[in-house]
């Protein structure tokens, strides 16, 4: 059975026939994308004219999120910013204390059980002017039920006193750097870091893994996907334990699942030769809409929370360098073997001396077991230099890029962590495609919305959340910013054999959207209006999900 | 409850920590001896000590266990805390690029936890490079900055002269830390875990001299004045001292516990139960200079030496085969 769709636009990202009217598909195939009469050759279709007044694009890539987002939306939405859930839902942002502390009152309300902990996510207050949330704010929504609300950032939970009670640290003599206290010697209620957040995440529910989502919250992400015209996502960095692995391949195995998704084995408590290993087993389990089969190292830390590991001069503020997640002989160990049994790694590295490390960590082992289409790629890389850039040419290495952190902190980068300079140099896009290596750009979602037009728009725009444009010579155009959300970024993921563009042979994944992204306006390319996706072959409306 | 005493084992990869859990678990000697690991990847654990594997608990002989904690020591910690019936002492292999100091802070997030001592191993035949390692300078410089005894290991692989000149150099580069030696996991468990622990009493250290090393147990004859100064006198009283723990009576008639782990030195009210008379036990590197041991609290108590396992008042305690293996 062939269908061809008729578009008012198709965006096909193939340079060869860039636009058409056009496209068919037979069993989640394309055919071609041109005109009705070239694709009437194929023999008898059916015409599908439903799109007849939207613009068709390759479906969305995003090469760095977590499926974890689906399960955070079980916790109540509490962040600066309007944000869609999977139901199609735009949640408000709260933007002052009050209206959080108002938003979990509505919800506490509506709870039956007294002991029953209330949970909130993607607090931001940074925005709030500087003022911290504090246990007193939650306490005024309840201070006999456990109350714990986390930080967009996923590295900071705040909590009421009660749920401090019931974790034993309502108590002075706690000294700890994660655990600020008040004037009073007892702690404020912001838990800094893991350390600090494990005892008390339990009593409010937040159990201590979020790398992994549960069914429900997998299925979730599975939507919010679609709704945001993404076909292919990754879950970058999952421990894959047997259980997680076999609930995602029967839930992805689901004709009905809206979404493809690669998931990543995390290299944590696992030797480098064990990490292969099970990224080998896995491999051979991968599905159609689930893919196995890759490795995500985790280098150092973050940024803002100042654990990258920077080179000289370091941090702005002069705060002491950060850590090392993984130890340097560890990492060579794990390039090289991978090399040896061609299993691609994607390494996060937030600082430059973690971009250095890399670096130096493939070149070495590509001396030991050279391959030349290994695609390793180093994901966020916020730092790196232009002298960095054309090392990762020269290893033939991928970059994904964050340009959605630096809408949202990239104020307190300028002031703060990095300093001017390098604020605006950070996540250089336009280096990375100046230096021809090839290029993603992510949301990390949960930490930001998964969106790559929003994704996008950032790249293209550079601009703050306080409006600033930072570092304007970074900004990349609209063209480009729209492959590295397609075909670029399924380079990335070894698939723009089969996705990322619009042509004879590959998948029938699509983006439909209302607008057009090639001539909404650079300024706009956030406010595409999203119908959905069609993903091999399959129509899925958003509003209909 | 007295706390559960905590010691972490930190140091860079290489450096000889899982050849060191193994030699303690191999001599806990009835010690009930929980030891977290970062991961069970290369499994760290000889196998002819594991009894069972429960997910991420090994079962290991002689009533000891050992955990992975992954990225999640806390939780772990917090989940041995809970244990019933818990361990006598607690062992956590910090990971290769972890921070011991920082661990220290975070054991203070558990109750009824109480740091016993940072102990940080170092392979002495790599660790000037380390130390100068463009992207591990810093990393090593701190592990060493927190450590309360930092144990070289691999010096028999260099020549007397060399080892010799490689502790000193480290003695230098880290004055905080009271440095040894331990190649192969050959360390008397007490100067790693702790003297006295469980139930086992103050003296009976003394019974069994520890080649290698020197041992003295001290009495405390009259009752101190500042019990803190005390100890902490003892603590710097000498480079060789390595451990020491004791009881003493404050002047009000109070009891306390005292432990020094080099140069630190805690001090915490005595268990009401305690029956071990107020002594000191010090372990210490050879040549540990008795005069500066009982100089050093000058005139805050009178301390008098005592011959190991002479005193009337401390009889030797049984015979225990797994802990006479140390000798």
């Amino acid at each position: 059975m062939i269908v061809v769709h008729e578009a008012r636009k198709i965006l096909t990202m193939n340079p060869a026939r860039p636009v058409a009217s056009h496209v068919a598909v037979r069993d989640g195939i394309v055919l071609g994308a041109g005109t009705h009469e070239e694709l009437a050759g194929w023999g008898p279709h059916a015409l599908d004219r439903r799109f007849a007044d939207k613009v068709l694009m390759p479906g969305l890539v995003e090469g760095h999120s977590h499926a974890s987002e689906g399960t955070l939306w079980h916790h109540v939405y509490v962040g600066f910013f309007d944000r869609l859930d999977p139901e199609g839902r735009t949640w408000p942002g709260a933007t002052s204390i009050d209206a959080m502390v108002a938003r979990l009152a509505a919800a506490e309300a509506a709870l039956a059980d007294p002991a029953q902990p209330l949970s909130g996510w993607a607090l931001d207050p940074i925005h709030f002017g500087g003022r911290r949330v504090a246990r007193g704010d939650l306490d005024r929504v309840s201070a006999t039920r456990p109350i714990g609300v986390m930080h967009a950032s996923g590295h900071i939970l705040n909590v009421n006193s009660r749920a401090l009670e019931l974790a034993g640290m309502l108590r002075g003599g706690i000294d700890h750097p994660g655990v600020p206290l008040g004037e009073d010697g007892l702690p404020t209620g912001e838990m800094k870091g893991p350390d600090a957040m494990t005892p008390v995440g339990r009593h409010v529910g937040f159990e201590r893994d979020l790398l992994s989502a549960d069914e429900e919250g997998f299925r979730r992400f599975g939507r919010l996907c679609a709704r945001r015209g993404v076909t292919t996502a990754t879950d970058l960095a999952n421990p894959l334990p047997p259980a997680a692995a076999d609930m995602m391949l029967r839930v992805a195995g689901e004709e009905s699942f809206p979404a493809r998704i690669v998931a990543l084995r995390l290299m944590r408590g696992i030797s480098p030769s064990e990490v292969v290993a099970h990224a080998l087993e896995l491999r051979a389990r991968s599905i159609d809409r689930l893919r196995f089969g890759m490795i995500k190292v985790v280098a150092d830390g973050s940024i803002q929370g100042f654990s990258a590991r920077l080179r000289a001069p370091g941090y702005y503020n002069g705060a002491p360098n950060g850590l090392w997640y993984v130890a340097p002989e560890d990492l060579r160990e794990v390039y090289a073997r991978a090399l040896a049994a061609g299993v691609q790694i994607h390494t996060h590295t937030n600082g430059d001396q973690a971009t250095e490390l890399a670096l130096d960590a493939l070149e070495h082992a590509l001396r030991l077991h050279p391959w030349h289409d290994h695609r390793f790629t180093l994901q966020h890389c916020q730092l790196a230099d232009a002298a960095q850039f054309r090392r990762m040419k020269a290893l033939g290495m991928c970059v994904n890029l964050f340009p959605n952190h630096h809408f949202f902190w990239g104020d307190q980068h300028y002031a703060m962590t990095v300093g001017p300079e390098r604020a605006e140099r950070m996540n250089a896009c336009a280096t990375a495609l100046a230096t021809g290596v090839p290029l993603a750009i992510h949301s990390d979602a949960p930490v930001t919305p998964l969106g790559p037009l929003f994704t996008a728009w950032c790249a293209v725009n550079r601009r703050t959340a306080s409006g600033r444009v930072l570092g304007g010579a970074e900004r990349i155009g609209v063209a480009d910013a729209l492959r590295t959300i397609t075909l670029d970024a399924a380079w990335t993921l070894r698939l723009d054999g089969e996705i990322g563009s619009i042509e004879c042979g590959k998948r029938a994944d699509f983006a439909v959207l209302e607008d057009d992204p090639e001539t909404i306006g650079a300024e706009k390319l956030k406010d595409v209006r999203i119908w959905g996706t069609v993903l091999g072959g399959r129509v899925q409306e958003a509003a209909a999900l | 409850m007295s706390p559960l005493p905590v010691t972490i084992l930190g140091g860079y990869l290489g450096a000889g920590k899982t050849t060191l859990v193994n030699a303690l678990l191999r001599r806990a000697g009835g010690l009930r001896l929980a030891v977290l690991v970062n991961d069970f990847g290369a499994l760290p654990i000889d196998a002819d000590l594991i009894e069972g594997r429960d997910g991420d608990m090994l079962t290991i002989s002689g009533g000891c266990i050992c955990c992975s904690y992954g990225s999640d020591l806390v939780g772990a910690l917090l989940d041995l805390a809970a244990r019933r019936p818990g361990p006598d002492h607690v062992l956590i292999e910090t990971s290769g690029v972890a921070l011991p100091g920082a661990v220290a802070r975070s054991l203070g997030l558990v109750t009824g936890l109480s740091l016993d001592g940072i102990v940080v191993l170092a392979d002495a035949e790599t660790l000037p490079a380390r130390a100068a390692d463009r992207y591990l300078a810093d990393t090593i410089a701190r592990q060493i900055d927190a450590a309360d005894l930092l144990l070289l290991t691999k010096l028999d692989l260099l020549s007397p002269e060399a080892a010799a000149s490689r502790r000193a150099w480290a003695s230098e580069s880290w004055p905080r830390a009271r440095v040894a030696a331990a190649s192969r996991g050959d360390v008397p468990p007490d100067l790693v875990l702790g003297l006295s622990r469980g139930d086992r009493p103050v003296a009976s250290m003394a019974a069994h001299p520890l080649p290698g090393y020197a041992t003295m147990v001290l009495a405390v004859e009259r009752p101190v004045a500042d019990v803190q100064a005390f100890a902490a006198a003892l603590a710097g009283a000498s480079p060789l001292l390595l451990r020491a723990k004791g009881f003493v009576t404050g002047i009000s008639g109070a009891r306390f516990a005292i432990q020094v782990v080099g140069r630190r030195a805690e001090v915490s009210p005595a268990p009401d139960a305690t029956m071990s008379p107020d002594a000191l036990v010090c372990i210490g590197l050879p040549g540990m200079p008795r005069e500066a041991l009982l100089a050093a609290p000058g005139s805050l108590a009178a301390l008098r030496e005592m011959a190991p396992g002479m005193s009337r008042r401390w009889p030797a305690p049984p015979r225990d085969d797994a802990r006479a293996g140390i000798a």
